[in-house]
């Protein structure tokens, strides 16, 4: 496709699209699916085709919400009004109540049955209106699997501008100047990583998007892949094209069959549209992608490990140097890169940098997406500018802890981070504060828990997973997590003693200094977090057999027989 | 983790099989590249419901791999299982939101209803309970997967009439 036949397109599509009179947009994500949003779609098109034929009212499908627990949700695009958990039974007010005669329904409104008044107009709700949306800005304004919607929203701006105005250094500075800092969790900045790949001299030069998603309680790249496939596929060209790289891998775990279908689907649009392609808008420029999908494995989320299981192999890291900035896929230069790091690319591009880099803190620029889970009154997927404290977040856009109860920790980072208790909820969510408390900011995943979770139930439980995933590389991982996880096995099963312990304190510092990898690196940190700010249950549970959660079954010891 | 003992009785596949026949055209249309390997045992896994022995071994010549390496890399996932699956399958999700809104109840549940632990497949063969790292369901916690579909928002003491009742649909 050329230059401005994509200009012509995008004008033809949105004077098409500003024809309808009333947009009715059903949430498409994966949850909403899961409580039956497909028969609401089908059911609510049926209807109107029906009841107004002619009268401009479009029923459409759209990507994720956010609001993920409220689910299926319906948005009445023109008026700003989302209705929460829509049935192909109880739809039919909010076509014929609202839509043909303008009178909402305030009893269906989204977050009606728990707020004591219902706020119409969904942007002014705390939950949305204390949100700041980038990566997620068209999720629930576009069809994910019409390319056309995210044309006419201004997708590919961003590629055409790079493209036809813009050498490679200049991308990469864009990208510098804008700071954004890696999204997969170790926060290294993303201009860097790309001039350096840029630097080195490969006959073929890769570039991989990191779509494994594998912390338990992290769905933000999942929304993203299923709600904004092409805006990560647009990141990825321009990517490309930033260090030199004409073919790229997307790696999506193999436990989201919907992302691998729908950004299958968007990579095949884009191929016909001529947008993945050979001389790409009629320039020097060539690009290609795959997918590959995961098999579940944790540890293929660290670089190193993706790039062996891309080859084919068993996902085992290896140590860095050389980076694979220098050294990746077949020996190549690659860059890794997160799904959200991706789809923030486009908008840096098309907006500029220094845009960018004013949205934030000064060290760590930009929004974040966050999966907010647990026990929280507002479950889903948000996004803020980084530096908003977990309080806000916690409280103002997730609305607190239901049934009364009280807040006891918030956990960042998965099994790589660590529990963050309430005297610290004033901490600006960065990089860098999450680091100084014990934890990560990680990918996203942040599970508030309450006075009924116990901690070192909760340590125990992240150890396992540590100790599942453990690739078995290397022995301070491999025999490190088994220890730690007996250790804590025993503890909350009442049979520690002060020295089991001792012993945990020691063993779990060695195995963050000595493991080969991120994962073992990380492994101990919910342990020593935990320790940090719950030492307390931990001694009650050694010293006083007891477990101030009242979740720990305390089984006698086994009498030993001599 | 997919377990290495005991592996499948080695049945002998009939050479017309359509499925082996798909197997051969997909690793064709890989180019037969050694790089395939896990995006073919994918579409092993999808046709059979596991990946039986002969088949490994058949992929492992097409791609000119040594089959020891195969299954070092079939052992690796916890994707890939080399044992028959039942019929149908029930994954309860472990993921942290599904453990803070009690996964671990409706594992106990579930051992006690059908009187299988994770990993295992009852005696006619009809289900098998499988546990899962983390659906990315997270605002349906805790949330169990019968055949694909997602059963949200489990309430304590219900997980086993929801599977039952899905089974008896069926017969």
């Amino acid at each position: 496709m050329k230059n401005h036949a994509l200009y012509n397109l995008r004008e033809k599509l949105m004077a098409e699209r500003a024809q309808h009179s009333k947009k009715v947009c059903v949430c498409m994500g994966g949850s909403c699916i899961s409580s039956g949003a497909q028969k609401v779609l089908d059911k609510m098109k049926e209807e109107v085709r029906h009841l107004s034929p002619g009268s401009g009212v479009e029923v459409k499908a759209v990507g994720c919400m956010g609001a993920c627990a409220k689910g299926p949700l319906v948005k009445i695009e023109n008026d700003d009004v989302i209705y929460q958990k829509v049935t192909a039974e109880n739809f039919k007010p909010i076509l014929t109540d609202h839509v043909k005669n303008h009178k909402p329904v305030p009893h269906m409104v989204i977050f009606s049955d728990t707020d004591s008044q219902p706020t119409m107009k969904s942007s002014e709700h705390s939950f949305y209106k204390n949100q700041k949306m980038i990566v997620l800005e068209n999720c629930s304004k576009i069809d994910p699997d019409s390319i056309e919607d995210y044309i006419a929203i201004g997708g590919y701006k961003a590629l055409q501008k790079a493209l036809t105005q813009m050498s490679p250094e200049e991308v990469i500075g864009e990208v510098k100047q804008s700071g954004i800092r890696g999204r997969g969790g170790a926060g290294f900045p993303t201009g860097n990583k790309w001039e350096m790949s840029y630097k080195y001299v490969g006959e073929q030069k890769y570039l991989v998007c990191n779509g494994d998603e594998g912390d338990p309680g992290a769905f933000m790249d999942r929304s993203v892949l299923e709600s904004d496939p092409h805006r990560v596929l647009e990141g990825m060209i321009l990517g490309g094209y930033a260090i030199g790289a004409s073919r790229g891998f997307a790696y999506i775990r193999g436990e989201y069959p919907l992302a691998i279908q729908r950004f299958g689907n968007a990579i095949q649009k884009a191929k016909k549209m001529g947008l993945v392609s050979k001389n790409i808008l009629e320039t020097n420029f060539s690009f290609d992608v795959e997918i590959r999908i995961g098999a579940g494995a944790f540890v293929c989320g660290e670089e190193t490990a993706l790039l062996a299981s891309i080859e084919g192999k068993r996902g085992t890291p290896h140590p860095r140097p050389p980076y694979p900035a220098e050294k990746g896929l077949w020996g190549m230069p690659t860059i890794i890169n997160n799904v959200e790091t991706f789809a923030s690319i486009a908008p840096i591009v098309e907006r500029g940098g220094e845009w960018y880099a004013g949205i934030g803190t000064p060290k760590s620029t930009g929004t974040k997406v966050f999966a907010l889970s647990g026990c929280i009154q507002n479950t889903g997927l948000v996004e803020v500018p980084i530096g908003t404290t977990l309080r806000q977040v916690i409280f103002d856009i997730g609305g607190g802890i239901p049934n009364g109860r009280k807040f006891k920790a918030a956990q960042t980072g998965g099994p790589s981070g660590g529990c963050i208790p309430e005297q610290h909820l004033d901490t600006p969510l960065d990089y860098d504060a999450l680091v100084k408390l014990g934890s990560i900011m990680g990918s996203g995943g942040l599970i508030v828990m309450d006075e009924g979770s116990c901690m070192p139930d909760v340590a125990r439980f992240f150890m396992e997973f540590c100790m599942d995933e453990s690739c078995g590389k290397c022995v301070p991982c491999r025999v490190g997590t088994k220890q730690m996880y007996d250790l804590l096995t025993k503890i909350c099963k009442g049979t520690a003693t002060e020295y089991d312990l001792e012993l945990l304190e020691s063993l779990a510092p060695m195995v963050r200094e000595t493991s080969l990898c991120g994962l073992g690196q990380s492994a101990p940190n919910p342990l020593l977090s935990t320790l940090r700010y719950f030492r307390d249950e931990y001694v009650a549970h050694v010293k006083e057999k007891r477990c101030p959660a009242g979740v720990c079954n305390f089984t006698p010891a086994p009498v030993e027989v001599h | 983790m997919a377990t290495l003992n005991p592996p499948p009785a080695a049945q002998a596949l009939p050479k017309n099989d359509p499925r082996v026949r798909r197997i051969l055209t997909i690793m064709s249309t890989h180019g037969k590249r050694r790089d395939s390997l896990i995006q073919v045992l994918h579409a092993v896994q999808e046709l059979f419901g596991y990946l039986p022995k002969p088949i490994i071994e058949l992929v492992a010549k097409e791609l000119r791999i040594p089959a020891s390496q195969v299954y070092g890399v079939v052992t690796f996932y916890h994707f890939f299982t080399l044992k028959p699956r039942g019929e149908h399958s029930c994954v309860v999700c472990t993921g942290t939101a599904c453990y803070v809104k009690g996964a671990n109840n409706l594992i106990e549940e579930l051992e006690k209803g059908f009187g299988i632990k994770p990993g295992e497949v009852t005696k006619d063969n009809k289900l098998g309970i499988q546990t899962a790292r983390c659906i990315g369901s997270c605002g349906l916690a805790p949330a169990v997967v019968y055949d694909g579909e997602v059963i949200p928002r489990v309430k304590p003491g219900e997980i086993v009439a929801k599977v039952q009742e899905r089974l008896g649909a069926e017969l």
